[in-house]
């Protein structure tokens, strides 16, 4: 098996500060993982170098392409890069808003995606609408609805939906659970668990909630001050974290 | 070209067309890089108009650019030649250029026009003169100018096609009557300016050169003779221009694009020709609608 993605010593600077430093990984097919660490400790501008939603200041960014080729993400045309973001990957953000067309129906943000690849059946698009809404329990009845109407757990299934219609083989998740309540958030995670699960779906997890990592990821990195300075599978960091900072962060989680 | 005008034409304060040479000279080099790229938007430096926007500004620059002194000017508004829009813009070229003007769609050289084609079919050497409001199809779905651009350099129309799902999804049928999106020459989507889908078709391979003029967008575009335009459709809801029940109440033409006209305020109504040329050139070759036929019974 060859690695999916492949980051090698990514740095990100934003004049003098740091934005990420010198972060190397791979990751595998199927495999998920979880970036976690405090507001301001680099998690997101990581996360963004890596889908190309903004340039390292160095290093590279690998992806092994359906034809067996690796390419460097930052050397590919933007029609080939936005051609990959909307087949190959999903970017699920955590604001559903930002990732959703509010202003059209829950089976169009579904269909957009395959209109764009060149799907021109209505039926055939609609069918397939329907199919992905009730994966991601919406009722079929709302296909027609937009999102405005709906609550913010089914704003962000309807995401996910939108996402992962095209099959994508790798989806970023930024707090994908931000910002809702806890019942919701164990039943998105349940969710987006057994989805990853049947499909074979790499992921890179961007949280600062632990119970989130714990949960989803296979393996897990500990980001502080731009900088990963732990990583390894995901119970073995939690149950055994060997960095004070990681110790610290552990303890923190509240025990009810 | 001021050199052409005779001293007693009054026209010593305007240059010809009214616009100076170099600024038809712009025009001129943005008309032709839209015609090299069919479908493509090309910026302009749109000057005023002494008329309103939203009256044709941008058909007034494309008109003003391309007109000479042996042209006939024929001026449409919604198929209409008597109409506020249509006499003032004919009025305004025959004072600034002192160009003939008709409204007959076989004897234009020019035909300005302001949400319709005429229906007489348009032939080589013809012009016709779009006004157009907004070009940009993308701009209700996606709002973002740079973003439209970079949809249009890259080819990525899913979008325009989100809109026609939504169009089923909400009436069952594609229910855009106007401005309904196109595809040129198989690469460029463009709005067709607000003409009813209605006049889709006519722009298909039309013998005729057609000119975009936006003059508060300032944008021009242009699809040169014989070039392909198609509508965007789904497979299973292909395109399909309006139909009309009855034929036109004066001269009895069927498959015209007709207006409604609202006779009294117990529910009359007649349906006649939007094109008002088509029309009285039916009639004068001795065609009649039933209503034509009614009024000379009572005289």
């Amino acid at each position: 098996m060859t690695p999916l993605l492949k980051v090698n010593d990514i740095s990100k600077f934003y004049g003098s500060r740091v934005g990420c430093r010198n972060v190397s990984f791979e990751l595998w097919p199927g495999e998920v993982l979880a970036i976690v660490g405090e507001s301001g400790s680099g998690k997101t501008t990581l996360l963004s170098c890596i889908s190309t939603r903004l340039m390292p200041t160095s290093g590279t960014v690998e992806y092994h392409m359906r034809d067996g080729q690796y390419r460097d993400l930052a050397r590919m045309g933007e029609a080939e890069r936005r051609f990959l973001m909307r087949t190959d990957w999903g970017f699920v953000h955590q604001n559903p808003a930002d990732g959703l067309r509010m202003t059209v129906s829950a089976g169009a943000n579904v269909g957009e995606r395959l209109m764009a690849i060149g799907d021109r059946h209505y039926g055939k698009i609609r069918e397939t609408a329907i199919d992905w809404l009730q994966r991601v329990e919406i009722d079929e009845s709302r296909i027609d609805d937009q999102p405005r109407a709906f609550s913010g757990g089914m704003r962000q299934r309807l995401q996910i939906a939108r996402n992962l219609v095209t099959s994508p083989r790798l989806v970023f998740m930024d707090e994908p659970t931000g910002g809702l309540d806890v019942s919701v958030q164990a039943r998105l995670l349940d969710l987006v668990r057994s989805l990853v699960h049947d499909l074979g779906l790499s992921a890179i997890i961007v949280t600062h909630d632990l119970a989130v990592a714990r949960l989803l990821s296979h393996r897990m990195m500990v980001m502080k001050d731009g900088v990963v300075i732990e990583q390894g599978l995901t119970d073995r960091v939690l149950d055994d974290p060997r960095e004070p900072y990681t110790q610290l962060l552990v303890s923190s989680i509240l025990q009810v | 070209m001021r050199d052409n005008v005779p001293e007693t034409t009054g026209l010593a304060t305007y240059n010809f067309a009214y616009l100076d040479e170099q600024t038809k000279r712009m025009i001129r080099r943005a008309i032709l890089k839209a015609i090299a790229i069919p479908g493509y938007q090309v910026p302009f430096a749109s000057r005023e108009m002494p008329m309103p926007y939203g009256w044709g500004t941008g058909g007034v620059q494309v008109t003003a650019a391309i007109l000479g002194p042996d042209d006939v000017l024929k001026v449409i508004d919604q198929g209409a030649d008597d109409t506020t829009n249509a006499v003032s813009i004919r009025a305004f070229f025959q004072k600034v250029a002192h160009v003939a003007v008709t409204t007959k769609t076989r004897e234009a050289t020019i035909i300005q026009t302001r949400h319709r084609i005429p229906e007489g079919k348009l032939t080589e050497g013809q012009t016709l003169v779009y006004q157009v409001p907004i070009p940009e199809p993308l701009r209700f779905l996606e709002p973002r100018e740079t973003e439209t651009r970079k949809m249009h350099a890259l080819e990525e129309y899913g979008l325009m096609h989100v809109k026609l799902y939504e169009d089923i999804a909400r009436n069952g049928h594609i229910a855009t009557t106007y401005a309904y999106p196109v595809k040129v020459e198989g690469r460029y989507v463009m709005d067709p300016s607000p003409t009813p889908k209605f006049d889709n078709p006519k722009m298909h391979r039309s013998e005729a050169l057609q000119l975009f003029g936006a003059g508060r967008e300032k944008r021009i575009y242009a699809v040169p003779p014989f070039t392909d335009v198609v509508s965007l459709d789904f497979e299973d809801h292909p395109f399909e221009v309006q139909k009309f029940d009855k034929p036109c109440a004066l001269c009895g033409a069927e498959n015209v694009y007709l207006d409604e006209v609202v006779l009294d305020d117990k529910g009359g109504r007649m349906f006649v020709c939007s094109d008002t040329d088509h029309c009285e050139d039916r009639r004068e070759h001795g065609h009649a609608g039933h209503m034509l036929a009614n009024k000379e019974a009572a005289e």
